[in-house]
């Protein structure tokens, strides 16, 4: 009895050690099954075709943008439920902006971030200083954002030039543009979190506030400052699905739930709701097996409702997971 | 140890000059004065332990120090100078640590990540993680603990103790002049106690002044210089450690001897039929128990950490319940699969963890007193503010049968002091006609008065004709409660003591000793 806990702490330590989160298990788990079923009922291209490879991480990069900044407040003990309209209000406004001239792209990008920051910034401030409830504060700007641009625009608005769709489709050698842009912001998430003080102090508030504030850390700053970083992943997804629709619509947020999305993948790559623990790769780890599952999906030509019901189903799987190991070792 | 003894007598108060001085200070909370013209010297190199019953303003005096509460009025002077903290991290950069009763450390993450929060080495906001642990490393060895703890070991995969030692360290870190410790044994084993101990003897040997709280006067009484002792918020007197004994410092803390600290012991005719038997039972922790429980006694288990005692209780309260065996109440052999069937079956379970497991802290005092009744009679019924449909005035005559001192039921029951949460457990269990009680730890971090009406209240239960089977890690509650002690020893039974066991008997029997060497022992 006792020399298998010690083995079984071993090989944790070991897993410890070289820091994989173990959401890694169920990505790996998740292609083998897809791509095995797709061997089996379908024309079995996931294993073979590298393009449809590759798309599914392209599918995967609009989310995986916007999760990371999600990641990052969610490791806050807060939350970001305005990122689909902040992502809405990017891509509208930045088309519109550029209406199809390679020049006005760089004060469309300044404005769209600029306008990010701001919604980061409010967000931030409700929560921190009015005290309002991060659910409620984001969900009250999201409500905002939301009536502003279905108020202003009412479809397609404007377009971008040719020059701003290689972020959405160019490659450099056989990796996509947008992939490495996606795989650049999992590692700055990583920098800022494992290596700068912002990241200390921000797993520092969201793991006991009182903790920081006795610690002599501003939790404030901390908090907003990850606000402000959340809105700007969400206007670089927006810019993304700009780049990939030539023009932007005020539902590309919301249609592609990248609110709920972001948060779902978030807790099924392993950062705990409650704050204070998590990470990026595991998001991105999260992200990839939503990737992969709607590749499958497509692949066997599942029906959209019950890929629906396939995709909550298997969230509430992953997560309960974690919670029936971690209550195991507790026992 | 001669060191020891030799600061204590030649560190008398009026040879140093004090580093810490409070003067005056007073302290007003909604409807109570917390602190009423208080004012201590604390000097360097001593010990000094502030002592008090809950209420008596210990905390909030330390807090004030910690920079955690503003005070209505009176002045602190830190080496001679008159100091004001808005902020606790004021405070701490002039020199003052505080270590808070409940952790404060971050469990997800490392020791040099906790001990460095927010002081982190860096370069451009970007962190010298090897400079970190390194330093985390230098400050494990300045305190001794180097071998125990790594500067990268995750907090949450030390020990209680452990985790106290790196609160110590973050402590010091902000090269502390005063250190403020808010009972900081509370959660330690002896052997542990004893490394803390010795940890401050070096602290105090560097200069530092150790300020700290506790509710155990003897270790009080093993480690403090000087005593200072307050009540209902006044200052009553600072004493030398080696002038008083502990009766003189009960009668400061309580204004009277406690003359009465236990409660007679049942006598034999007052235990009836057994009510409750337990055969070969076992669990993956708990193995081949056996043991009675009858009306009108009081059964203390004792045994060490992790001997498998709360495991017990659990396993009879249906929480983590028995995988084999039989349970008999009242001759019946009955099933206990979960904490439901516990209930209806007569058991109450007053946990160890009040505030986690035993109240719900944030909800008026009634509907705490009324939270199993309500779940196991009134499922459908209309819920009666004050009781059930067969028990209208219940709140009020549970309130008077256990002394909650009060002056609404509808106060939240975080308001109230430990003993008075206790008394709001205990009656819990009254309301729902429970016959067996099962008490794990009931005495852990109430004062000494509320100790003593709580084990008053346990033998009035038996008075009644209710079994109490009794957990308690402190060995003075086993013997002067118990009319029989089971000890626990890995997961077993190791043996039966009657009453009036002595506490090497039972200590003997809690390290794994035979039951025949005890009585060897015993007979000394």
């Amino acid at each position: 009895m006792a020399t298998i806990t010690v083995s079984q702490n071993k090989w944790k330590q070991a897993l410890g050690r070289l820091r994989i989160p173990p959401v890694y298990i169920f990505l790996v788990i998740t292609f083998a099954v897809g791509g095995l079923l797709d061997q089996i009922f379908a024309d079995g291209q996931i294993f073979t075709n590298p393009s449809i490879f590759m798309n599914m991480i392209v599918r995967s990069v609009a989310l995986g943008i916007v999760a990371v900044g999600q990641t990052l407040v969610i490791i806050g003990a807060s939350i970001d439920l305005s990122v689909a309209y902040t992502i809405s209000i990017t891509a509208v406004m930045s088309s519109f902006i550029m209406q199809g001239d390679p020049n006005n792209v760089p004060q469309a990008i300044l404005i769209v971030f600029a306008i990010g920051a701001v919604i980061g910034l409010v967000n931030g401030l409700l929560i921190t200083k009015l005290n309002v409830n991060a659910f409620i504060a984001t969900l009250g700007t999201s409500l905002i954002l939301k009536g502003i641009i279905n108020g202003t625009f009412s479809n397609y608005t404007g377009s971008i030039p040719r020059s701003f769709e290689a972020f959405g489709y160019n490659q450099i050698g056989p990796i996509p543009i947008s992939i490495l842009v996606l795989l650049l912001v999992v590692f700055a998430g990583w920098f800022l979190l494992n290596r700068t003080k912002f990241g200390s102090h921000l797993y520092g508030v969201g793991g006991n506030n009182e903790v920081a504030r006795l610690s002599g850390l501003r939790t404030d700053r901390v908090l907003i400052m990850a606000h402000i970083i959340c809105s700007l992943t969400a206007v670089l997804t927006g810019l993304f699905i700009v780049s990939r629709l030539r023009s932007g619509a005020p539902w590309v947020g919301p249609d592609g739930i990248y609110d709920l999305e972001s948060i779902a993948t978030t807790v099924v790559g392993g950062t705990a709701l409650s704050g204070g623990k998590g990470g990026v790769w595991g998001t991105l780890a999260g992200v990839l097996i939503f990737g992969v599952l709607d590749t499958v999906f497509n692949q066997l030509g599942v029906n959209p409702y019950l890929k629906t019901v396939l995709r909550g189903g298997i969230i509430v799987l992953a997560v309960a997971s974690y919670t029936y190991r971690s209550k195991r070792e507790a026992a | 140890m001669t060191q020891e003894t030799l600061a204590r007598t030649t560190q008398t108060p009026s040879a140093l000059q004090p580093i810490l001085e409070v003067r005056h200070i007073t302290k007003r909370f909604p409807g109570v004065l917390a602190l009423d013209d208080v004012s201590v010297e604390f000097l360097p190199g001593q010990v000094h332990a502030v002592v008090g019953e809950n209420g008596a303003g210990k905390s909030t005096l330390m807090k004030i120090m910690a920079g955690a509460y503003v005070p209505d009025s009176g002045e602190i002077l830190l080496q001679g100078e008159r100091v004001t903290f808005s902020h606790p991290q004021e405070a701490l950069q002039k020199g003052i640590s505080i270590i808070y009763q409940e952790f404060n450390l971050l469990p997800e993450r490392t020791v040099a990540q906790n001990i460095f929060l927010g002081r982190e080495p860096s370069r451009f906001g970007v962190i010298d993680i090897g400079k970190m642990n390194e330093n985390a490393r230098v400050l494990l060895k300045e305190i001794g603990v180097e071998q125990f703890i790594s500067p990268t070991a995750v907090v949450s995969s030390l020990s209680v103790a452990e985790q106290q030692l790196v609160e110590i360290a973050k402590a010091i870190s902000f090269n502390a002049k005063v250190l403020i410790m808010d009972e900081p044994t509370a959660a330690l084993t002896s052997t542990e106690v004893q490394l803390l101990h010795d940890l401050i003897q070096r602290l105090t040997s560097r200069g530092l002044a150790v300020i700290f709280i506790s509710h155990r006067l003897v270790e009080v009484f093993d480690i403090a210089h000087v005593i200072t002792v307050l009540k209902d918020g006044k200052f009553v007197k600072t004493v030398n450690t080696q002038d008083v004994t502990t009766a003189d410092v009960v009668y400061l803390m309580v204004g009277r001897t406690l003359d009465h600290y236990f409660p007679p012991l049942g006598s034999p005719e007052d235990f009836g039929e057994v009510v409750l038997r337990v055969k070969n039972a076992s669990n993956h922790i708990l193995k081949n128990i056996n043991f009675t429980l009858r009306k009108g006694e009081v059964v203390g288990i004792a045994g060490l950490q992790g001997s498998g005692r709360t495991e017990l209780a659990q396993a009879l309260f249906g929480v983590v319940p028995f995988k084999t065996g039989e349970i008999e109440l009242r001759g019946k052999p009955i099933d206990i699969r979960n904490p439901s069937q516990a209930i209806k079956n007569g058991l109450g379970f007053v946990t160890e963890d009040r505030k986690s497991e035993g109240l719900l802290p944030k909800q008026p005092i009634r509907d705490n007193m009324l939270l199993t009744v309500r779940a196991i009679q009134n499922i459908f019924g209309v819920i009666n503010k004050n009781g059930i449909r067969k028990a209208p005035n219940l709140v009020p005559n549970l309130g008077k049968q256990v002394d909650v001192k009060t002056d609404s039921f509808d106060r939240e029951v975080q308001f109230l002091s430990g003993g008075n949460q206790q008394k709001v457990v205990l009656s819990r269990w009254l309301a729902s006609d429970a016959e067996v009680f099962i008490f794990d730890e009931p005495t852990r971090g109430i004062d000494v008065e509320a100790k003593a009406s709580i084990h008053d209240m346990i033998r009035d239960l038996t008075r009644q004709g209710k079994a109490v089977l009794m957990i308690s890690s402190e060995l003075p509650e086993v013997i002067g409660m118990s009319d029989r002690i089971l000890v626990m020893y890995e997961g077993q039974i190791a043996g039966e003591l009657p009453a009036k066991s002595s506490e090497n008997e039972i200590m003997l029997m809690a390290t794994g000793n035979k039951p025949g060497d005890v009585a060897a022992a015993g007979k000394e």
